[in-house]
């Protein structure tokens, strides 16, 4: 399937943000998904964040696997770096990158299969690390690019589009983040923007490892009655448990809440994350409180959406690491060859 | 917001911005495409169906249209509609075999006084119905002020005498070289019904010390202006000075450019943005090296023993109320002298009926216009219509030629003894263009060109000759470059909520944000919050309910592409790309069954 691109007549009142580019600066090449997946939602999502963060796109990279998802990376962000690997190694493939070059931002685009099936060990293991990223999975619950098979992320008791039940138990992506160490973890929608750019937009000014689960419907294999991926069965099952606001050092003093309606977390680059509380309290520092209320709310049938939890102050990998400063192209020889007394220096302490 | 009636005629229409503007509501983007697939007599037909005169309107038509093209609003200027109607009309085939031929007389006798493009309009359509129809002027020939006061260097001589005998042809009788001089004696000659089309066609004057004195070199605009388009005058002195900012003066200042004029200058009292020439007459005539002066009231003429030797003006400067009305003052700085040979005094035009009796029962305001209903251009006096210039005063040669359909169709109801105030809707229909997946009837690629300037003769040799046409015209592969640039804003957008999923695909790839599924609200907070604000309220919002989660989709029409995107997104089929077509009720239009 082609599609036209976009022509390249603006509105003559075209926002433009503070480096000057519209939102178009910020989309890739015309996207070749079906018409009415949820990835295109989840692009258009990660285009709006990074236009409203001002974001320099060349300070971006978007490394993904494989799948419809997986392909999105073309589809947003034109100027900035990006990375294609292989089925489920995008976080080892974006893990090396990192450790060459902390200066950038790193975002990790994926799908369930591509990380709960094939690639489910790779994400466990970024997730422990503490890699410094976003990690987006465009969650459909089958294998969209190789015609709709279920994925690991499927619910028992889903339908297939041509009836099959499938019998296996479901991965929940989230509650592994949450158990193996990741310091930012939500879940979304695409067909929720409202709530989904905000979550983009704090997860790419945390430090650590963030994690965004964005239930995605595949409008050709996985949208039909007896799918728990659909547009309407995730519309009538979700339940929020908080609406966030992404507040920057720059940005004015902006609207009051009543008392106790807010909760705020001061991130470690001081953009301050400002959660609305929706229905019963809920708090989001609580690793293990957020672990149960998944549970208790998916044994209900119930998918929760929203900042689930947040660590301000975590450490990332290269603070474990210990690790240069530096990118490791910018480290001229004599930095990086500092000479034989330094080496005789080095032997010395080791003897 | 209440969701919007779609089939309401005006909605569609209105998105269609030049068809809305245009007095006659030319199908604009319909023939613009048949344009581009070089279907020109077809082209052609549509807009002689519709305007009657296309080949002279593709040349000067005062074109409201453009101003209100879309493309304007998102692009740097708008589609050359005006021009696209000349290529339709310059590269056509004979037309004549398609031309409608008149229907048996029906025996009713109706005299069109004044051959303008009003009563020709008037005697096109009743002709072809059968009515005989007889037209009466004092010139030699058809055609009105298109032909005496609009220079050759703009609208040949051929061109008006083509689109005229289109219409003569169709059985029309002429009555030229006859002034009629009362509206009694031609009431008594027993006409069913009396269609005035007599113009505006006396000029103001400049009553200024010196105007008697020096009357032999002081002219008014447009009876110079007639001189020259019939041959009587053929030169003009070396210094002239024009005085006037309308269209008319342009046409005197290029023309005495052409006729000898080596130094002409256009003076105005108001300033440069204010003149009511259309922006294109004011750079067509600085192109030809005309200088155009600003903020100058002429106060009297100079003369050396009745020769005139200039003009004096005072300065003034604009100021403006708190209202916003503009008042001209004095600024207080010596006056001006402007040496010249001879003036052109093109400061306005008025009606005046000295044929018609004012005993007869047809009234009169205290301007000396005659009453009129708005609707249906009658007079007080049952069996008169008036339209074009007679009937509200100068305007322009489009308008005349929609009122004169109106005329028409409020004669045949009157012919008929029927209410004149029922008139018929205008015939609409709206069909999917869908051919396939992501394949349209039309071309739905947005064409990212400027907009192409037409060709035009080396200045040098235009100026020789007054009656060279200045203005080439497109030739077929600008033309179609041109046509591609139309936004085919004929082409709708229908959406159907029952079969939206919601999924946003459709307002994620909009190029212009037009589309967004929000809580509704009133229209102005609604306008607000939209993905892109709706801050022009001259366009429309499309409003939809009846989506699953009770939000509602809110389009604003107001710089979509009509690109088709959102429908080609679309995984239901809840948007469709569907063509909009509008043609007037002319007269004898009869109610289709259906
Ligand atoms: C200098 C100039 C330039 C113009 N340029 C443009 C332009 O570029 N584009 C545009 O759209 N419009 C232009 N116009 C305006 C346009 O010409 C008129 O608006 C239009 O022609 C009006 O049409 P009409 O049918 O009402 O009458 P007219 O065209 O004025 O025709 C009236 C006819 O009636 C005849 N007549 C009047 N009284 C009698 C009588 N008692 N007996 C017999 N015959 C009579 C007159 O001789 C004349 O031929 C211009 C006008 C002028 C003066
Ligand atoms: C190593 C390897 N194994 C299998 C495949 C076949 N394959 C391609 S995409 C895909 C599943 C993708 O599913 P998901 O990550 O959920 O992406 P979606 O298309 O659903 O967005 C599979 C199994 C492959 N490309 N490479
Ligand atoms: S197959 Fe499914 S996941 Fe892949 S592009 Fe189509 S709708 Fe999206
Ligand atoms: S873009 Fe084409 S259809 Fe739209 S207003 Fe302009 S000429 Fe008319
Ligand atoms: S693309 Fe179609 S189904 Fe999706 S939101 Fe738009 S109209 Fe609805
Ligand atoms: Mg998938």
């Amino acid at each position: 399937m082609t599609y036209l691109s976009k022509p390249k007549l603006f509105r003559p009142d075209t926002p433009k943000n503070a480096l000057g580019y519209t939102r178009r600066d910020y989309e890739g090449a015309i996207s070749t998904l079906c018409a009415g997946c949820g990835h295109d939602s989840i692009s258009a999502a990660i285009v709006q964040a990074c236009f409203d963060l001002d974001i320099e796109p060349h300070r971006v990279a978007k490394l993904s696997g494989i799948g419809c998802s997986s392909k999105t990376p073309d589809y947003f962000l034109g100027n900035s770096h990006g990375f294609n690997s292989v089925h489920g190694r995008m976080p080892s493939v974006l893990t090396g990158a990192a450790l060459a070059n902390r200066d950038l931002i790193y975002l990790g685009v994926s799908g369930d299969g591509d990380s709960a099936s094939i690639g489910i060990g790779q994400f466990a293991h970024a997730m422990r690390r503490g890699v410094n990223m976003t990690y987006i999975v465009e969650n459909n619950g089958v294998y969209g690019l190789t015609k709709g098979q279920f994925s690991a992320t499927t619910d028992k008791g889903s339908k297939s589009k041509r009836g099959v039940v499938n019998n296996d138990s479901p991965i929940d992506l989230v509650a592994l983040a949450l158990q193996l160490g990741a310091s930012y973890v939500a879940r979304s929608f695409s067909g929720d923007k409202e709530q989904l750019i905000p979550l983009i937009k704090g997860a790419l000014h945390h430090r650590g490892p963030a994690f965004i689960d964005v239930i995605s419907p595949c409008v050709t294999f996985n949208n039909h009655p007896g799918s728990t991926k659909s547009y309407d069965y995730v519309r009538e099952h979700n339940e929020a448990v908080n609406r966030l606001d992404v507040i920057l050092p720059r940005d004015p003093i902006g609207a009051s809440y009543a008392p106790g309606s807010l909760r705020r977390i001061v991130q470690h680059d001081g953009s301050v994350l400002h959660l609305r509380k929706l229905g019963e309290d809920y708090d989001p520092s609580d690793r293990i409180g957020a672990m149960n209320h998944l549970q208790e709310r998916h044994a209900l049938g119930e998918i929760v959406t929203g900042l689930l939890y947040v660590d301000g102050s975590a450490e990332d990998m290269h603070r474990h690491l210990n690790t240069v400063e530096k990118p490791l192209n910018q480290l001229r020889d004599a930095y990086l060859c500092p000479g034989s007394k330094a080496l005789d220096a080095l032997n010395a302490s080791l003897r | 917001m209440k969701p919007t009636n779609i089939g309401a005629p005006d909605y569609f229409h209105k998105v269609v911005d030049c068809q809305w503007a245009c007095p006659a509501h030319t199908p604009v983007p319909e023939y613009i495409r048949l344009v581009a697939a070089g279907r020109y007599s077809d082209a052609y037909m549509i807009n002689w169906e519709s305007n009657v005169f296309p080949g002279i309107l593709g040349r000067v038509c005062d074109r409201p249209c453009e101003p209100a093209c879309r493309r304007g609003r998102v692009d740097k200027e708008p589609v050359a509609i005006c021009r696209l109607k000349r290529v339709a009309a310059d590269l056509k085939d004979d037309i004549r075999p398609l031309l409608p031929v008149a229907k048996q007389t029906n025996g009713r006798r109706i005299a069109c006084i004044g051959a303008g493009p009003a009563s020709l309009t008037v005697a096109r359509d009743l002709a072809v119905m059968g009515y005989e129809i007889t037209v009466f002027d004092g010139g030699h020939s058809a055609g009105g002020m298109m032909r005496s006061q609009i220079p050759k260097f703009r609208l040949p001589d051929q061109v008006i005498d083509e689109e005229c005998d289109y219409i003569i042809g169709l059985g029309v009788k002429t009555r030229f070289n006859h002034w009629v001089t009362s509206l009694k004696a031609t009431l008594a000659e027993g006409w069913d019904a009396v269609f005035v089309g007599t113009g505006a066609p006396r000029g103001r004057d400049a009553d200024l010390p010196g105007r008697q004195e020096a009357a032999a070199q002081i002219h008014v605009g447009i009876d110079w202006l007639s001189k020259v388009a019939f041959g009587h005058v053929t030169s003009i002195s070396k210094r002239v000075i024009v005085l006037g900012g309308g269209n008319t003066a342009m046409d005197c200042c290029r023309s005495a450019r052409r006729l000898g004029g080596d130094d002409v200058k256009v003076v105005v009292r108001s300033g440069y943005d204010e003149m009511k020439a259309s922006p294109w007459e004011k750079e067509d005539a600085v192109h030809e090296g005309i200088p155009i002066l600003n903020f100058l009231v002429p106060k009297s003429f100079v003369h050396e023993q009745g020769k005139l030797t200039g003009v004096m003006f005072e300065k003034v400067h604009a100021e403006y109320d708190a209202k916003g009305r503009r008042s001209l003052l004095p600024t207080g700085e010596a006056d001006v002298l402007m040496e010249c040979d001879e003036v052109l005094v093109a400061i306005g035009q008025e009606n005046t009926f000295p044929w018609i009796e004012r005993d007869i029962g047809l009234d009169f305001d205290k301007w000396g216009m005659p009453v009129l209903d708005a609707k249906t251009l009658q007079s007080t006096l049952p069996k008169v219509f008036f339209g074009g210039d007679a009937a509200l005063g100068p305007k322009n040669i489009i308008t005349a030629v929609a009122q004169g359909h109106d005329a028409a169709i409020s004669i045949d109801l009157f012919c008929k003894g029927k209410n004149l105030q029922e008139r018929l809707p205008p015939l609409v229909n709206l069909v999917s263009q869908k051919m396939g997946i992501h394949e349209w009837s039309y071309d739905n690629q947005v064409s990212e060109e400027e907009r192409k300037k037409v060709p035009t003769k080396a200045l040098a040799s235009a100026l020789k000759d007054i009656k060279i046409e200045l203005e080439l015209g497109f030739d077929p592969h600008l033309a179609c470059a041109e046509a591609e640039r139309c936004l085919n804003c004929d082409i709708e957008t229908v959406f159907t909520a029952k079969t939206c999923i919601e999924c946003d695909a459709c307002v994620d790839i909009c190029p212009t944000e037009c589309i967004s599924f929000v809580d509704n609200g009133e229209e102005d907070d609604l306008r607000g919050r939209l993905k892109a604000p709706a801050t022009n309220r001259d366009q429309e919002i499309y409003v939809a309910d009846g989506l699953k989660t009770g939000r509602i989709m809110a389009k604003d029409e107001n710089i979509c592409l009509h690109c088709g995107m959102c429908a080609e997104r679309c995984p239901t089929g809840a948007w469709d790309m569907q063509k909009f077509l509008l043609k007037l009720a002319h007269a004898g239009a009869e109610v289709r069954r259906t």
